[in-house]
């Protein structure tokens, strides 16, 4: 069965860990169809997190067609996941060598790269979260 | 922001586990807390966080029905503790100075909560026990304060209890101990949904572990409300000296070179140039421990005022 590994230090969020890290094992074939993921109580013994992370993290699987809950039973993995390199991934990758490539050309390293990816990725997520924010922000004065 | 009610909250429904209004305890002429609303609904796993003296303990013990409010009240499931019998066997309460008789061996404490509580569950409790390789024939009076706190917390689990209060309770406990008692914990809120109140000094403790928030200062709530729902009504910002704050509640600015950094209750839009991240909860719970006169924010009752001038 699944362990789960949380990182306080991340900076990811806990839930999306374990979503990462079931997704991670689809991958690799460590988990499969019909395999039972563990508890929520199991998780949190092992972990000390909150049990709803647990239940949230299942959720998110579950939306995604990844797993399946049975009532009294407990939460099955309903499909695998393919690995990363097939078919469009592989257009993707191919641009994105490029990219790199030229990026090393006009003088970046390795570091500069990689805090430019995650900068246009910040601010990619802020451009579509930011509605969401202001209104969670703004709710007492808003109401 | 104009601190309007929120109406029909259900938050606010007899339902909440641990709840108070205007809830106030004096100490001769010292008042230890001060007008304090809110609620935790039941199943929630609550942080209470506070300076030392700032009124969670008291906090606590009213909870747990022993003592009574100088004003206000207190309530458990609807019920108010010490005075309603029915409540004795829903509430635990686990004392900072973990309270057992010194001279009963680990058995006989054990066997003490078998027979004063009906709900007992004495695989819970000896898990708990001899997870810490503690000897059953040890006396408690023996065991160091780490296997103490072990003792107190197998009996308040053991108990079975609807609300958990815990008064720092891994103060004195070991790195694993913690961790194992802590995934015990968890463990029983997944399995029962229970309540847990826990009051610690150790903010990093608390990621990932509390789901609600109760921040006193000064015998007064100044934070309380789901976790999620708290840390997204504030940002961090960090940018220039130039960039606009307002219309904003500012709660901490601090310079950081040629730029700054700045803790916001936004209201509205961000200005262009800001870098804004959400804060994690130790950052956040430090900056309101660090600014006293930061307006609080209470997101678990109606009518509380959303906004104390600083």
């Amino acid at each position: 069965m699944i362990e789960y590994r949380i990182d306080r230090r991340s900076g990811v969020a806990t839930y999306q860990q374990i979503v990462q890290q079931t997704k991670q094992a689809l991958r690799l074939g460590l988990l499969q169809p019909g395999d039972k993921l563990p508890t929520a109580r199991e998780v949190v013994e092992a972990t000390a997190i909150n049990p709803n992370t647990v239940l949230k993290a299942y959720r998110e699987l579950e939306r995604e067609g990844l797993v399946e809950p049975r009532p009294g039973l407990g939460t099955f993995v309903q499909r695998s996941l393919g690995n990363a390199d097939a078919t469009g991934d592989a257009a993707l990758r191919a641009e994105l060598s490029t990219w790199v490539d030229r990026a090393f050309a006009t003088g970046l390293d390795r570091e500069d790269v990689t805090a430019l990816v995650s900068a246009v990725l910040d601010a990619r997520e802020q451009r579509t979260s930011a509605p969401a924010d202001r209104a969670g922000g703004g709710r007492e004065g808003t109401r | 922001m104009t601190g309007q009610p929120r109406a029909g909250d259900a938050r606010t429904t007899p339902e909440a586990a641990f709840a108070a209004t205007g809830l106030s305890r004096r100490y001769r002429r010292r008042w230890a807390l001060r007008d304090c609303d809110f609620a935790i609904p039941a199943g929630a796993v609550c942080g209470l966080v506070g300076p030392n003296g700032s009124g969670k303990s008291t906090l606590l013990t009213l909870g747990a029905g022993l003592q009574q409010p100088t004003a206000g009240e207190v309530r458990v499931h609807g019920l108010r503790p010490g005075l309603d019998a029915v409540l004795r066997e829903r509430i635990a309460f686990v004392a900072q100075d973990k309270p057992l008789y010194p001279r009963l061996t680990v058995a006989e404490t054990l066997r003490l909560g078998r027979e004063l509580n009906p709900r007992w569950d004495q695989d819970l409790a000896l898990e708990v026990v001899q997870q810490g390789g503690l000897s059953l024939t040890g006396r408690v009076g023996e065991l160091s304060g780490g296997q103490r706190s072990r003792v107190a917390l197998a009996l308040a689990l053991g108990k079975r209890p609807d609300v958990l209060l815990l008064d720092e309770p891994m103060s004195d406990l070991d790195p694993l101990s913690r961790h194992q008692l802590m995934g015990t914990l968890m463990g029983q809120a997944a399995e029962h949904g229970t309540t847990v109140v826990i009051s610690t000094h150790i903010l990093s403790e608390l990621d990932g572990v509390i789901d609600h928030l109760l921040l006193v200062d000064d015998g007064q709530v100044r934070l309380a409300g789901p976790v999620e729902e708290i840390l997204g009504a504030h940002l961090l910002l960090d940018g220039p000296e130039s960039l606009p704050l307002e219309p904003h509640t500012v709660l901490e600015l601090r310079r950081t070179g040629r730029g700054v950094s700045a803790l916001v209750r936004p209201d509205g839009p961000v200005a262009e140039g800001w870098r804004a991240e959400p804060p994690d909860l130790e950052q956040l719970l430090l900056a309101y421990l660090r600014s006293p006169g930061a307006a609080s924010l209470n997101t678990t009752v109606p009518s509380s005022p959303m906004e104390v001038a600083a």
